[in-house]
């Protein structure tokens, strides 16, 4: 490396630190978590939670009034302070309590998000629940760091790592596009190489046209590059060849292989536009894909929920939230109402 | 023995400050030799100039001109100074860039930080390299390895294994007859297998010692008996399996009167990331030992002269 002078070292560093600060996942100008201002004590809410349960049926909105709106730091508190009381996990009680889709969507919002991450990669590994979808979204949306503690609570939980499980589970393409996505730990810098960027562009692009989709340096690219480098990779590819990659990988419409592979893209460089797809196909007027829009919901809720609904707004004219609720009913569309944002307070 | 060195002086050591005076190099040598990694620790937040805190990733590292100044002051040492007193992370994340930059012969160093080094060290090491190289280790890798070794290597330097110590025995077993197949493949055809790559970079060290026994009894030959072609599947399995096995044999090879400039290198590399790991560094002098005869000891005290030996045999006796 050059000779740089100690200063500058400094500087560099400083900025770069600044950046990296201003980057976090759990980013509160993009959540749409509604918190009241004066949060009761955990050891308040827990008591009130208690009570919710107890005696004959529950009280659902008590339970929505309170967790859905609290952080997941504030929730973590909250367990505790139950569990203290009561001797008894949060969880379990919920489990107890509630039933169908308004308890999953407790559960899961409930969980702290590395947890929650960890649960939802074990399910779509499994036979009966697979779905790859998941395994993108968490791979390629989370920041690095954060995907590594999903790593470690899927670790804690499960007694084996989420690398040999998905790669267990997967052959072929599959596994080849998989397995690098959830090892890999990126670079988080925002850093940029115009001079790779316009040559990996070329190779992408050389590939795509020999309908090499599934090509060792293409899926290296994809897959070991920091997202701002990619960035750069992938906006070269649209100025200089007229057209999004994506558009040029929709060979078969059928094909899951290349399916994912569209995901993966958008989720590595344009998150929101693949949560408000998922969203728009799970609210479609043929029924609801409740864990869908579970999943989106609560995984989203205190990152970028507000980017997705402006996405949503934008594409289908109507706000997120009425969407849903024509869609949903009783105590799982109020759940999912208030953690969009719009619930009362 | 000698008298050991307060913070303030080594830092002037290492600093330069004391040009033409000279430093106490047998004191440094029994202060660093001797001192516990969390001594080293204080002594790079003390060295503000030299060595700078990396906050997010929780580790102090080197700064470029300090590492070349550093290697001219204390020449002597071979290096083994300038190695031990940076961060392990730092020290593994240079070690693979290095071996990365000269090429073929050195992608054994690559498998040895990937396979011997604990999951969180390993994670560290990865992310030093974010923070020295502005880029991922495992990009680098990818982008600069090409042929058939790569899948492998890319594989092993981004496993997180799980360490704990549940195995399931089926699983181990079927992923012994999978490998038991695929390693009688000619030439390095056994890495570019998807399954080998499976396994050797996901499983956990456990599983894979418990497929080591299914091995044997399924092929009848013994799984670190140099069963295939590939050097780098060989290398790969004795790092996952017996690192002190691996680590005494590059020992052998580099305190050998023929070793090449690079190969007695590896001498500096073993001790100093090994030394703070007393219990491996145990193994690794007690399977030498019953490997060549000789005690590692002895053949250092023959082998090597000044401060270089008397700093190895510093870091050797840490261990006792």
């Amino acid at each position: 490396s050059e000779d740089v002078p100690l200063h500058c070292i400094h500087y560099n560093y400083r900025q770069r630190k600044e950046r990296e600060r201003e980057r976090s996942s759990l980013n509160p100008t993009m959540a749409s978590l509604k918190v009241p201002t004066n949060v009761p004590l955990p050891e308040e809410d827990a008591e009130q939670l208690h009570k919710a349960f107890a005696g004959w049926g529950t009280n659902e909105k008590l339970i929505i009034s309170i967790l859905a709106h609290r952080t997941s730091a504030q929730r973590s508190l909250i367990r505790s302070a139950y569990a203290a009381a009561y001797n008894e996990d949060l969880l379990k009680a919920l489990d107890k309590e509630l039933s169908s889709d308004f308890e999953r969507v407790v559960m899961l919002w409930t969980l702290d998000p590395a947890e929650r991450d960890a649960f939802l990669a074990k399910e779509s590994t499994k036979m009966f629940t697979k779905n790859n979808w998941v395994l993108v979204e968490i791979a390629c949306t989370r920041c690095p760091l954060d995907l590594f503690k999903v790593k470690q609570a899927y670790q804690a939980r499960y007694k084996k790592s989420l690398e040999e499980d998905v790669a267990q589970h997967t052959s072929g393409d599959l596994r080849k596009l998989l397995l690098p996505l959830v090892s890999t730990f990126r670079y988080e810098g925002d850093e940029v190489n115009m001079r790779l960027a316009r040559s990996e562009a070329k190779l992408l692009h050389e590939k795509v046209s020999e309908k090499a989709f599934s090509d060792d340096d293409f899926i290296r690219i994809l897959t070991t590059r920091s997202k701002a480098q990619l960035g750069a990779t992938l906006n070269h590819y649209n100025n200089e060849y007229g057209n999004a990659i994506n558009k040029h990988l929709k060979e078969d419409s059928d094909d899951e292989y290349l399916k994912l592979l569209r995901a993966a893209i958008t989720c590595l460089t344009y998150p929101e536009k693949h949560f408000e797809k998922v969203l728009r196909l799970a609210i479609n007027k043929m029924g609801t894909d409740e864990w869908a829009l579970t999943r989106v919901v609560t995984t989203r809720t205190e990152v970028d929920m507000e980017r997705i609904k402006e996405e949503y707004q934008r594409r289908n004219s109507i706000p997120l939230h009425h969407a849903v609720a024509k869609d949903t009913s009783g105590d799982y569309e109020d759940m999912l109402v208030s953690l969009l944002g719009h619930g009362d307070v | 023995m000698a008298h050991t060195l307060d913070l303030e002086s080594i830092v002037d050591a290492f600093s330069g400050k004391n040009v033409g005076m000279g430093v106490d190099e047998k004191a440094l040598i029994s202060t660093l030799g001797n001192s516990h990694k969390d001594h080293r620790k204080l002594f790079r937040k003390a060295s503000k100039g030299f060595f700078e805190e990396d906050e997010e990733r929780a580790f102090e590292k080197c700064h470029d001109q300090f590492v070349k100044h550093l290697k001219l002051e204390f020449s002597r040492f071979n290096n083994a100074v300038v190695m031990w007193s940076m961060h392990p992370w730092e020290r593994d994340a240079r070690v693979v860039k290095k071996a990365l930059k000269k090429g073929d012969e050195c992608y054994s160093l690559i498998v040895e930080v990937a396979c011997t080094r604990s999951s969180d060290d390993l994670l560290g090491a990865r992310k030093a390299y974010h923070s020295l190289f502005d880029q991922s280790m495992e990009e680098d890798i990818a982008s600069n390895i090409h042929g058939s070794r790569r899948k492998l290597l890319v594989g092993l330097v981004s496993a997180y294994r799980y360490e704990g110590n549940k195995v399931k025995d089926d699983l181990a077993k079927s992923d012994a007859k999978i490998l038991a197949e695929a390693v009688a493949s000619p030439g390095e055809k056994a890495i570019e297998n998807d399954e080998v790559v499976r396994i050797l970079s996901t499983r956990s060290k456990l599983h894979i010692q418990q497929l080591y026994k299914h091995f044997n009894q399924i092929n009848g030959s013994d799984l670190l008996g140099g069963v295939s072609d590939s050097s780098i599947l060989n290398d790969a399995l004795l790092c996952l399996l017996k690192p002190s096995v691996y680590f005494s044999k590059i020992l052998n090879a580099s305190l050998n009167k023929d070793a090449d400039k690079g190969t007695k290198k590896w001498l500096t590399r073993v001790f100093v990331t090994r030394a703070d790991h007393s219990d491996e560094m145990k193994e690794i002098a007690e399977e030498y030992n019953q490997r060549y005869g000789e005690t590692l000891a002895q053949n250092i005290q023959e082998k090597i002269r000044g401060n270089y030996r008397d700093f190895l045999l510093t870091l050797l006796s840490k261990s006792n």
